[in-house]
């Protein structure tokens, strides 16, 4: 594996705590690359998406430090930067589809990015097309199947452009055939990724490294083969 | 009772009412918003009972226009007349006049059940314009005529994830009661169905309140900072021009024959 230089996300000795829980997260390390898939281990609870949030700036760490892209983010400012570079694609597609209409929801990112209603049209048809999904425009959002509902919230979060996706359990509630689907699409994206998966097999075939998180304490895990995109 | 819910409430999904295309379809949501919110507000101060009816009479003409299912409609005018049934009669006793008849000592007036008449009409006329002109479009149109024509962003974003989430927490809702069935439990009149049902609605709320923590979250990732854009425009064309001219005009007779000086 070759690593460039710079990560595009670190971080520093995080740590974060809920107010009856006690510590969830205890002074996390890590580091993600240009091209990398890292998928990340941990049993129920044990604070995945905690992290991920974090990452992210939906919650705020009790302590240590999130890099993006070798600037140190605090404030919600600094942080709405952020997130326009890093997509999280969330556990339930149903929290991330809140439009009308599957146009309307995947222009949601580029009109607040400050593209223009023309721009912002071409750009989500340009990107529903390559996921596969043209035609949908027009459809209503609710009434999408779980697979279809999936890959538009993907499309909602490619739009933007970013340079590392953030997947929290992508499978979930999906069958076979839309899981495969997602596999390819995901095998084919170029962005650095960090997944949340309890589907072993997809897992697999996706991740360049692997991190378990355990009693709040993230360790790398070698693994042997690493799966060829 | 709580089947009653899922057909009028919960199973809505910000659908328009079913009918069959007419030319109300192609009016400006804007002119179908205002006319039906001037005609409410004229038919609801008129005093006379011509003026009423006369707006009843136009009301059905625009349930006429616009291809309503009317059997579907005559059903939800039913359940609010059932509501006016009991004002017709309660009122008649609680209005001083001359009496009509006297039950136990408590004298029902003429005037009472004038004036209950009168409600029913005007509330038969207002609903009806509103079958008619603004349930024909759906939830996000009327989201977004709202929004141009000024209605605080606030109020319209709150009518528009309304509508989108009212199916998602319904879904959750019908969920959690086939969740009770699958366990035997039976609706009842005793403590325990009491207790179940607000655990039920407990654990409702508080879904609905993490689900829009949730939504918020999801927002925000995707550069959201407290504005929305709104992808359509509107455009007045004719037929607006020729609806809301006759509407105005009509509008005009109305008030006028709540004067009879002017003749």
């Amino acid at each position: 594996m070759t690593y460039s230089n710079k990560p595009l996300i670190k971080i520093e000795n995080l740590n974060y705590a809920y107010p009856r829980r006690g510590a969830v997260l205890k002074d996390i390390n890590f580091e993600l690359h240009a091209g990398d898939r890292v998928v990340i281990n941990g049993d129920n609870g044990a604070g995945k998406t905690t992290l991920l949030h974090l990452i992210v700036g939906l919650k705020k760490a009790k302590k240590g430090d999130i890099l993006g892209f070798g600037e140190c983010c605090t404030t919600e400012k600094q942080f709405n930067k952020l997130r326009a570079k890093v997509g999280l694609l969330f556990q339930d597609p149903d929290d991330q589809l809140f439009c009308p209409t599957v146009l309307e929801d995947v222009m949601f990112g580029p009109l607040n990015l400050g593209f223009n209603k023309q721009q912002a049209i071409k750009m989500s048809i340009e990107t529903l097309k390559s996921l596969g999904m043209q035609g949908f425009e027009s459809r209503v959002t609710h009434q999408l199947s779980g697979g279809e509902k999936r890959m538009i919230t993907l499309a909602s979060v490619l739009v933007m452009a970013p340079e590392v996706l953030i997947l929290d359990e992508p499978t979930n509630a999906l069958d076979e055939k839309a899981k495969l689907r997602l596999l390819h699409v995901l095998q084919a994206l170029p962005q650095a990724m960090i997944i949340i998966s309890h589907d072993k097999a997809f897992a697999k075939q996706l991740a360049t490294r692997e991190c378990e998180l355990k009693e709040g304490c993230l360790t790398e895990r070698l693994i042997e083969a690493v799966a060829v995109a | 009772m709580s089947q009653g819910l899922e057909h009028s409430l919960t199973s809505w999904s910000g659908q328009a009412l079913k009918h069959q295309v007419s030319w109300i379809d192609n009016l400006d949501a804007r002119v179908r918003v205002v006319c039906s919110a001037l005609f409410a507000l004229v038919v609801v101060s008129s005093q006379q009972f011509s003026a009423a009816l006369l707006g009843l009479l136009l009301a059905f003409m625009l349930v006429k226009a616009s291809k309503l299912n009317i059997k579907r409609t005559l059903r939800r005018v039913v359940a609010m007349d059932l509501f006016m049934l009991t004002l017709i009669c309660v009122l008649p006793f609680t209005t001083p006049g001359e009496p009509m008849f006297t039950v136990f000592g408590l004298g029902a007036s003429w005037l009472g059940l004038s004036h209950a008449l009168l409600i029913t009409v005007k509330a038969n006329a207002v609903l009806l314009v509103l079958f008619s002109l603004v349930a024909t479009m759906s939830a996000s149109t009327l989201g977004h005529a709202l929004a141009h024509l000024k209605v605080p962003d606030k109020l319209v974003h709150l009518m528009l994830f309304m509508v989108r989430y009212l199916d998602v927490i319904s879904t959750e809702y019908k969920k959690m009661r086939r969740a009770m069935q699958a366990r035997a439990f039976v609706m009842g009149t005793n403590r325990h169905t009491w207790k179940s049902i607000g655990y039920l609605f407990g654990m409702l709320l508080i879904r609905s309140v993490e689900r829009a923590e949730r939504i918020n979250d999801a927002m925000k990732c995707r550069g959201f900072c407290g504005r929305f854009y709104l992808n359509d425009e509107m455009k007045i064309g004719r037929l607006d021009i020729i609806f809301t001219s006759f509407f105005l005009c009509f509008l005009i007779l109305l008030i006028g024959l709540n004067f009879y000086d002017l003749f």
